[in-house]
């Protein structure tokens, strides 16, 4: 509203533009505080080496020995580029596409030394696995994705789930139990994922029906599953665990040729089946939703129910559809963390990952394919977290979890752009 | 295709939105359909498209009943509609808005996950648009375009579906005269290629600029048909039911001192431009300064600078002395200034509030409104009773939301509340933008007598109608200047040329060799010739999307 002192003599300033200058000087004030913590730092001084692990399982034969190089000019070469990177992004008169570039080569290099400098010295203790870091960030990815695939297809037909995370809880849950029982994880998946949807019904009908402000209710729907499975968890899995709470689990599928791959092969393809589902799940629908007839009546619907409405297209019907089916992508989330991975059940076994993915489809901005990097930079905190505890670097756990958040606060503040919601999210459609 | 309706009646709750209404449309005609706001032209249009079902009576098309269960139906049965609100996604590309709905697939699985045929989508866009005059992009977004090309987006949507029998809800009310131009020109054209129009209105000139035949539509009634061969008045009356005023009954008027002077004004818009550059004028008690011009030439922003909205980056604007520049909103109310804002649904009123809440805005914290700790709710309601019969706003209902009123009664609650506590200046920006011809004759009264009882007036409208009827004085402003002062028997021809920037350019030397201010109040340029001037600044300023609706 009140003009600037500096907006005022904009016609002088236009050539620097300070929402360029501004994140540009700090992403290479970072770069250079890196400079001076990984490069120039007592870690990595007196010619330390770093090391890293290259495979998985570095007692299976075969495998790639542990690489180590000296840490400190690795580490003040990455620093400098990150500081060169955010001077560009601050200076040099740059396309969008050419600053965004320049972010995830700042990133990139930034983590890079970071790693540099927490390995450096380790080489008796195994390094830093960088197969390890990367299945680890994998693996807590997966739940992440299915959640925020779940969140893109309600919030794109303009209902907002918040419930994810007691879909996760059902379809963990349901699977479990089903597994058990039937000794089958096959059936288990579809139990899991039908209990999803069942929740994701519930949430269709009274968001739709009812006209229930939809984050309070996602709210509400979460208490209930987290109340029901904690009930029966007492009641039922925890006294006969034998019967109900001791499932099979997924076993890994080995893709031959493609898992010999070095480093990456074991991590993408030698997996278990729900892994590979995942990723064809974000193709079909990133397909889908921009290249089909149905993606386009869904984000209709999402923008400007009433123009969907006045060209025939059936409002409701395409958000019950939606809804329901969205659900059973975040039950199988819920599957994921069973069947897929531990096996029995916990109570809250899904511990917040539910919002997570919530904020990953934000940072991702509704799109498939958006909100599969900002999973895998969210499952990074906890790959990296894990890989990381047994070295003694001298950052705390907890400050190395905070991190990719911080990191995404960064990253989003700096891509630039509108992050836009889709414009019905929340209204129900009511005919007059 | 022949449209006929017969004794179409909806009603919504004790509500009887349409009348036994009786109509038929002809092949190759533009047939009018004239009503005040609120009279159920829009209602029976939303009939006729499927989207609500009558209570009784029937629609024929070609002779056939047809039973239109959804918008769906009205598409098949060869009906178009071009709703006030366009219904257009504003994300989506031209062609993307096109299809949706009625998509061809190609491969893919078939049926709803069948991949879409952009190519096919885009050529059909191209195909419709070259066929009937209506340039279009198919890859523009929505969002980008002028709400002119948007419109032409709907028409096209539409054209591709093959709609025989178009429905234009209020077309004009967004556009600029020129676009009002190129609409018509489009209208005749697809008048000559054998469809129909039904062209909803309450503006009397379109009607007789355009249409072929006329019915009349009144408290959901039809009370007659038309040729374009009447007079505005008898069509007026016919609308109204009641003979109408169209010119303001105004006598001369008897000036006092200056009362309000804005001296080298200078605000800049959002973007840092100079969107008022350097402005004076003064107004007297009793007179009223018309300001004139086409939308976007920084109108708004001194209306915006005058209450205080806005910062003021250079200048004073005084009333009887008092410096207002600096003070914002609150102050600039408490010196007396009644302010009718542009944009009413934005900035007038708060729609989910009662009419009742909305007409003590600006009154609420001050006696008798408020007591020592809460509300005089009982205070209030009665200040609405007042109001409501001064103002004849309807429905009487002082507690129903004020978004639920028809424009024209939406502005009346705004000029109530604005011109019910004692004024020393009313500003008034485009105060019977959108109103039907009732509301306009009783707001334009309400603002001379405001003059008469001695007030300096300030109106901003880009209506020159309004601007001629209602003017003491009249100012132009183009591209942020006044570009001349000129008196109300000033003809339209001249002051359109300053509307468009160009003035004489003997003039123009001699304003800009005079100091900075030389334009105030009629010194420089009190007689404008239509000059050989430059012409290269005929072209208005760009205008910006209205935002699209819903």
């Amino acid at each position: 509203m009140t003009a600037t002192a500096a907006e005022l003599t904009a016609p002088a300033a236009r050539g620097l533009d300070r929402a360029r200058l501004i994140p540009g000087l700090a992403q290479a004030a970072v770069g250079a505080y890196a400079l001076w913590a990984f490069g120039l730092g007592a870690r990595t001084a007196s010619g330390a080496k770093a090391a890293v692990g290259m495979a998985l399982n570095p007692n299976a034969p075969g495998a790639l020995g542990m690489q180590t190089f000296p840490a400190a000019p690795v580490a003040i070469a990455l620093s400098l580029v990150c500081v060169v990177c955010g001077v560009a992004r601050a200076f040099a008169p740059l396309g969008p596409a050419a600053r965004r570039g320049l972010t995830v080569g700042y990133v990139v290099s930034f983590v890079l030394a970071f790693l540099v400098w927490a390995s450096a010295g380790t080489s008796t203790l195994g390094g830093v696995s960088l197969p390890g870091v990367l299945n680890n960030t994998l693996i807590v990815s997966v739940p992440l994705i299915l959640g925020a695939l779940c969140g893109i297809i309600c919030e794109r037909s303009g209902v907002v789930n918040v419930a994810i995370e007691g879909q996760f809880l059902f379809g963990a849950f349901s699977s479990a139990m089903a597994a058990t029982m039937s000794g089958s994880v096959w059936i288990g998946l579809v139990v899991g994922a039908l209990s999803g949807a069942l929740l994701g019904s519930l949430l269709a009908v009274l968001a739709n029906r009812y006209h229930i402000e939809q984050v309070v209710l996602g709210v509400v729907l979460n208490l209930f599953a987290l109340g029901l499975t904690n009930f029966l968890y007492d009641k039922l899995l925890s006294p006969k665990a034998a019967e109900f709470n001791q499932p099979p689990v997924f076993q890994a599928i080995r893709i031959p040729g493609l898992a010999d791959i070095p480093v990456i092969g074991p991590v993408l393809f030698d997996q278990n089946i729900l892994f590979y589902l995942t990723f064809l799940i974000i193709a079909v629908l990133q397909v889908g939703l921009f290249r089909t007839r149905w993606g386009l009546r869904t984000r209709a619907v999402g923008e400007h129910p009433r123009a969907a409405d006045t060209v025939g297209i059936k409002v409701l019907g395409t958000r019950y559809r939606n809804v329901v089916m969205a659900g059973l992508i975040s039950g199988l989330g819920g599957v994921w963390l069973t069947i897929g991975q531990v096996g029995s059940f916990t109570t809250n076994m899904s511990a917040g990952k539910g919002f997570i993915a919530l904020a990953a489809l934000i940072v991702g901005r509704w799109s498939p394919v958006g909100a599969l990097g900002a999973a895998l930079l969210f499952g990074f905190a906890g790959g990296l977290n894990n890989a990381l505890a047994p070295l003694g670097t001298p950052l705390p756990g907890q400050v190395l979890s905070m991190a990719p958040y911080l990191a995404t606060v960064f990253v989003v503040a700096s891509l630039g752009g509108i992050v836009r919601a889709p414009a019905a999210e929340n209204q129900p459609y009511v005919k007059d | 295709m022949r449209l006929e309706l017969r004794a179409i009646t909806k009603r919504f709750g004790s509500l009887v939105a349409n009348d036994r209404i009786d109509l038929v449309v002809e092949p190759g005609e533009i047939h009018c359909l004239l009503g005040e706001n609120g009279a159920g032209k829009s209602t029976l249009m939303n009939v006729l498209y499927g989207l609500y079902h009558p209570d009784e009576g029937e629609i024929l098309v070609d002779g056939e009943v047809k039973r239109l269960q959804g918008p769906r139906d009205a598409i098949a049965a060869g009906i178009g509609m071009v709703h006030q609100h366009f219904m257009l996604v504003p994300v989506f590309t031209v062609a993307e808005n096109v299809v949706l709905g009625d998509e061809t697939v190609t491969a893919g699985f078939g049926g709803p996950l069948g991949w879409l045929d952009r190519r096919k989508a885009r050529r059909e866009v191209r195909e419709v648009s070259e066929r009937y005059g209506l340039p279009l992009d198919p890859d523009a977004r929505i969002e980008d375009l002028p709400v002119g090309l948007q419109q032409r987006v709907e028409i096209v949507k539409a054209l591709v579906r093959d709609a025989q029998v178009l429905i234009l809800d209020e077309p004009t009310a967004v556009l600029t005269p020129q676009e009002i131009e190129e609409l018509f020109t489009v209208m005749n054209t697809l008048r000559e290629a054998g469809k129909s129009i039904v062209f909803i209105t309450h503006k009397l000139k379109e009607v007789l600029a355009i249409a072929d035949r006329i019915t009349v539509i009144r408290r959901g009634r039809v009370v007659g048909t038309a040729t374009a061969q009447m007079s505005e008045q008898e069509l007026a009356s016919m609308m109204v039911g009641r003979a109408v005023q169209l010119v303001v009954e105004k006598g001369p008027g008897t000036p006092g001192d200056n009362a309000f002077e804005v001296s080298d004004l200078t605000v800049l818009d959002q973007h840092g431009n100079r969107a008022v550059d350097g402005i004076s004028f003064a107004v007297r008690g009793g007179e009223i300064l018309c300001i004139a011009g086409v939308d976007g030439n920084g109108q708004s922003e001194l209306a915006q600078a005058i209450l205080g909205l806005i910062p003021v980056q250079a200048g004073s604007i005084t009333l009887d002395g008092r410096q207002l520049v600096g003070g914002g909103p609150r102050r600039t109310l408490d010196a007396g200034v009644g302010f009718v804002p542009e944009d009413r649904s934005r900035d007038g009123l708060v729609a989910g509030f009662t009419v009742a809440e909305n007409l003590v805005l600006d009154l609420y914290k001050s006696k008798p409104f408020a007591g020592a700790f809460s509300l005089d709710l009982t205070a209030i309601g009665k200040n609405a009773e007042a109001r409501i019969a001064e103002f004849d706003i309807r429905p009487t209902d002082p507690d129903l939301p004020a978004g639920t009123l028809s424009g024209g009664n939406q502005q009346k609650v705004v000029v109530a509340r604005e011109m019910s506590r004692p004024l020393r200046l009313l500003v008034a920006s485009q105060p019977t933008r959108g109103v039907d011809v009732g509301a306009q004759e009783f707001i334009h009264k309400r603002i001379v007598a405001e003059r008469d009882q001695g007030r300096p007036v300030v109106i901003v409208s880009t209506e020159l109608d309004e601007v001629l009827a209602l003017a003491d004085k009249i100012a132009v402003m183009y591209r942020g200047k006044i570009v001349g002062v000129v008196p109300p028997d000033t003809s339209r021809e001249q002051i359109g040329l300053l509307m468009a920037g160009i003035t004489d350019s003997a003039a123009a030397a001699q304003r800009s060799a005079a100091p900075a201010g030389g334009t105030a109040g009629g010194t420089a340029a009190d007689h404008v010739e239509p000059g050989e001037g430059a012409d290269d600044g005929a072209a208005g300023p760009d205008r910006k999307r209205e935002g699209t609706g819903s």
